[in-house]
């Protein structure tokens, strides 16, 4: 059974028929994770012995009724899991192993998920290429001389080769949408509140969320189903119910309304995208959806007002990494000034500097109202934009990213290029609400195009309903040239 | 305090709620225990842990607040303060900033200029105007000593860390040190008296920092002001304030100007030393603490903690002085903590008098008590019982004097005044058939005397009252000896 194909429904019915076990399954994943790390370097630690450990108790326990049990997943190395390294792709976390469970890993746990390792990204989720790893790049299983994307580009590289159906990502501002397109799997970022922060380590607090990576619509619906939902350690979470996401998909959806921003399908948008995307549009148009323009007009300031939150939350969230009790400690300081400041100095990569020293400036006195204060101010009025917008339409249908993949190496010198790659997303993120980036076709390079449609807060189960519509549509049945099998 | 010169003093307490649990985590609070043993990933400041806001600390924070007469907010918000220093495990503190649990509190406290002795001179009525109160995390310890190799390690106890605090801050409206010195009293009973703090100073679960700049008399700009901290007890900060105003008038008379710094009170030294320039404070960098959604608090729980709230130190002292007649002086007295004025109220009630209650609490119970180590409520002379001495007292059964002997007993035995005075066959002799015939048996006796006396030498009649009470080994009522022994010898 080739498993890098299967999707969980038919992995969990294969070992419910006891056609395979859950340790084959496991050892499968396992060994492909392996195998390919050298290629991709999409995992910092693959943990063999404890994914085998759990799999041989599902099989033993001869129950694997539960929704994912025996299913493999990875975990991006920036959500705790107990026992296993928390490294964030940095140096300073470097030899950090966290003591206690994500809530989202501990409710897949007792879904039956079986984490086989802990994912590459750019260090503590900044970066939109991988490039800023502590820990080298991953590479995109499509063409190994390109980025996977970022920051959660180790968990997207392990879905689109085929080593697990599903892994958990975390996005600030795109990074699980932004690197599903350019590796052509489907990448979920929920509602701001859906799913637990709890463990995850936090970059821009108000903006961070984890989530998910599939081969399909349908699989990511699974994870999102078990992870979801109320956590009393994150008074974040909202107190919304959680539908089932699985059954609610599917049926056809003729009268959806599909808005098109067209202000943004302009300047700096690559052609091919362009036409991938349009065509994406035109088959909603063709399962009886209707198309309707909407406007956008405060989203050009998203990475401008983006880049302020974002960095100013994450000045303050890392200030925690200062040598002094877990991670990375500078050697041979004789005082505290110094420790700190070497220890900073030599723990953390340019770019993290570069966002705690912009998130410092925007803060300090004297600076907060022109900075700061003002981006909450166009954030509020982006997220009126949006609700505007969704009394018009159910979803909004934009290109994932400007460009397929790009080389590595290529935007490392050029902060700006590269932080224009979340253009499209990081909106979602500002307004808290969800989106979703679905695969619609290849490049003349042969590299994946995807789209994304966002919704109105805890429309996860309508946006899964027309990516699986399109799936069923326009099936994506290209493989990339690295994969399991 | 020299002539010309006015002192401008605004106070910042910090007091800890007495919670269970910690602000922002389920970790306990308990004072003592092994380093680090109540800490989790929360306190820890472990990454990926969040905050969650324990309701306690908001309810003790309300009857903090509603104490010292200050406006609650029905919303407010959480911020982070961000400072690195190895006690702080998250690199930020989450406090409040602009939008704080409480605000605009305006309260009337009795305050006294001290003599040299320290002994209040007349005790006047003060407004103090309250910025805010807020709720904030405690950090933890910096621990330099008692460990191994201290001279090479710093170690860390996070038990504190995370531990909830009220932070109250005045207006600048202290003239003096003993005026700050009042307030700070003031303070720490209202919280003591509410549940809402144990407020003690030396066990540092109250902290005190005062700002201090002097302007000559009619100036209407403040001076600058000199932040003053490591006031480890009421008495330091008065102590500190006092030695700060002579600084600054001595500098700035002398020519210089008073720097906008950061000074540390040395207790040894008697000194204010610097601790850090205006050049090297901190920008905070506050901004709202996005891990916590505004504390919103409803009109309804409010006035539920409201009515919950026993009556204030300060208007239980003026119904005392009114209700009971007592002396202001003795009033305070009697409120200084909750359980004295309730074991007042119940004594004054078993007693069926007021003031008799007051001095024999005041001037006997007191002592027994603090020599003791104990509060009014762990009294082994309950108020009833004490009240029961006093009506023995009143109605003649025994005298002041016997009462006092017969107190102190109680206190050390736990028994009831009626027992002892049985026991001891105290019973006071009140009959005037019994005294009388005590009377003629020393009138008899000692015939010189009483020759004496009624040739006109109306001075010995103290030997008379002496020889009776004798003859009566002291059970006589001495009053009831004056009246009959007047009447005989005056026969």
């Amino acid at each position: 059974m080739n498993f890098s194909e299967t999707d969980i429904e038919t992995l969990r019915h294969a070992i419910l028929q006891r056609e395979t076990t859950t340790r084959a399954v496991v050892e499968s994943s396992i060994n492909a994770a392996e195998k390919l790390n050298d290629t991709l370097n999409a995992f910092l630690q693959i943990d063999r012995a404890g994914a085998l450990r759990r799999a041989d108790e599902i099989d033993a326990s001869g129950d694997a009724k539960q929704s994912l049990a025996g299913v493999p997943i990875a975990i991006k190395d920036n959500i705790c899991v107990r026992g296993l390294q928390t490294s964030c792709g940095s140096r300073i976390l470097g030899p950090y192993h966290a003591p206690y469970n994500a809530t989202a890993i501990e409710r897949l746990n007792a879904a039956g998920a079986i984490i086989i390792g802990k994912t590459n990204c750019d260090e503590f989720a900044m970066g939109s290429s991988n490039e800023n790893s502590a820990f080298g790049p991953v590479r995109n299983p499509w063409d190994t001389e390109r980025v996977p994307g970022g920051s959660s580009g180790g968990s997207a590289a392990a879905v689109a080769s085929g080593i697990v159906p599903v892994a958990l990502g975390s996005e600030t501002g795109g990074s699980v949408r932004q690197p599903a397109s350019l590796c052509g799997i489907v990448g979920l970022k929920p509602t701001y509140g859906r799913v637990s922060r709890y463990g995850l380590v936090a970059f821009g607090s108000s903006l961070d969320q984890i989530g998910i990576f599939g081969r399909n619509a349908r699989d990511v619906a699974e994870v999102l189903k078990v992870i979801a939902g109320r956590d009393e350690h994150d008074s974040t979470t909202a107190d919304v119910p959680v539908p089932d996401y699985t059954s609610e998909i599917g049926g056809d959806i003729k009268g959806a309304r599909i808005g098109v921003p067209r202000d943004l399908f302009g300047e700096g948008l690559d052609e091919e995208v362009r036409a991938s995307v349009e065509n994406a549009i035109e088959a909603y148009r063709d399962l009886g959806a209707e198309i309707v323009e909407v406007e956008l007009p405060h989203a050009k300031y998203c990475i401008a007002v983006y880049y302020i939150i974002a960095t100013a939350e994450a000045s303050s969230n890392l200030a925690r990494y200062d040598g002094v009790r877990y991670g990375f400690r500078a050697e041979e300081s004789n005082e505290l000034r110094s420790m700190y400041r070497r220890t900073r100095d030599e723990g953390f990569g340019a770019e993290v500097k570069r966002r705690i020293m912009l998130g410092t400036y925007v803060l300090s006195s004297g600076y907060y109202d022109a900075y700061y204060r003002k981006a909450q101010q166009v954030r509020t009025l982006i997220r009126e934009d949006f609700l505007k917008a969704f009394e018009k339409c159910d979803a909004i249908a934009t290109p994932t990213t400007p460009t397929p993949a790009f080389k590595i190496g290529e935007k490392t010198d050029d902060p700006l290029a590269m932080y224009l790659n979340d253009i499209y997303t990081c909106t979602a993120n500002l307004a808290s609400i969800p989106g979703i980036s679905i695969p619609c076709g290849l490049s003349n390079d042969g590299l994946p195009i995807g789209f994304q449609l966002m919704g109105t807060y805890w429309s996860e189960s309508n946006l899964l309903r027309l990516a699986h519509a399109f799936e069923q549509a326009q099936p994506f049945t290209e493989r990339p040239r690295i994969t399991a099998h | 305090m020299k002539n010309g010169w006015e002192t401008v003093i605004g106070l910042e307490i910090h007091a800890q709620l007495s919670t269970e649990s910690k602000i922002f985590c389920g970790c306990s609070t308990r004072f003592g225990d092994e380093p680090n043993a109540n800490t989790c990933p929360v306190c820890l400041g472990l990454p990926g842990a969040l905050p969650v806001l324990n309701r306690r600390a908001v309810e003790l924070g309300a009857r903090a607040a509603l104490a010292l007469a200050l406006n609650i907010n029905e919303r407010s918000i959480f911020a982070r303060k961000n400072y690195f220093y190895p006690d702080l495990p998250k690199g930020y503190q989450i406090s409040q900033y602009d939008q704080p649990f409480s605000e605009r509190g305006e309260l009337e406290i009795m305050t006294a200029e001290r003599d040299e002795g320290g002994h209040p001179r007349e005790w006047l009525p003060l407004k103090v105007r309250i910025t805010r109160l807020h709720l904030e995390e405690d950090a933890g310890k910096n621990v330099h000593e008692g460990l191994p190799e201290v001279d090479r390690f710093s170690y860390i106890d996070l038990n504190r860390a995370g531990t909830p605090l009220a932070e109250i801050v005045t207006e600048p409206d202290f003239r003096s040190s003993w005026q700050a010195y009042d307030y700070v009293n003031y303070v720490r009973q209202a919280l003591q008296w509410v549940g809402a703090s144990e407020a003690d100073m030396e066990k540092g679960n109250l902290r005190c920092e005062a700002n201090v700049s002097v302007r000559r008399i009619g100036d209407e700009k403040f001076g600058t002001k000199v932040e003053l901290k490591n006031l480890n007890s009421v008495r330091y900060m008065q102590r500190a304030i006092e030695f700060e105003i002579e600084r600054q008038i001595e500098l700035i008379e002398s020519g210089g100007r008073v720097a906008q710094e950061t000074r540390l009170w040395d207790e040894r030294n008697s000194e204010t030393r610097v601790m850090r320039s205006k050049e090297e404070a901190h920008d905070y960098r506050y901004f709202p603490e996005p891990d916590l959604p505004p504390l919103i608090v409803s009109k309804d729980f409010i006035e539920e903690v409201r009515a919950s709230l026993p009556e204030l130190p300060d208007a239980r002292r003026k119904r005392f002085a009114e209700e009971y007649g007592l002396a202001y002086a003795d009033a305070v007295q009697l409120t200084q903590n909750r359980a004295l004025a309730d074991y007042y109220e119940e004594a004054a009630r078993a007693a069926n008098n007021s003031r008799g209650a007051a001095n024999w609490i005041r001037t006997e119970l007191l002592r027994e008590l603090e020599a003791a180590g104990l509060t009014a409520d762990k009294s082994p002379v309950r108020p009833e019982e004490l009240g029961a001495l006093l009506r023995f007292i009143e109605e003649g059964k025994i005298s002041g004097k016997q009462g006092k002997d017969v107190l102190i007993e109680m206190f050390a035995s736990g028994k009831s005044a009626a027992a002892i005075i049985e026991e001891r066959g105290l019973v006071q002799v009140s009959d005037t058939g019994e005294i009388d015939a005590i009377i003629e048996e020393v009138l008899n006796s000692n015939p010189q005397q009483l020759a004496q006396y009624r040739s006109g030498k109306e001075t010995i009649f103290g030997f008379f009252v002496g020889q009776v009470m004798k003859a009566s080994k002291g059970k006589a009522n001495p009053k009831v000896v004056n009246e009959r022994l007047k009447e005989k010898l005056n026969k």
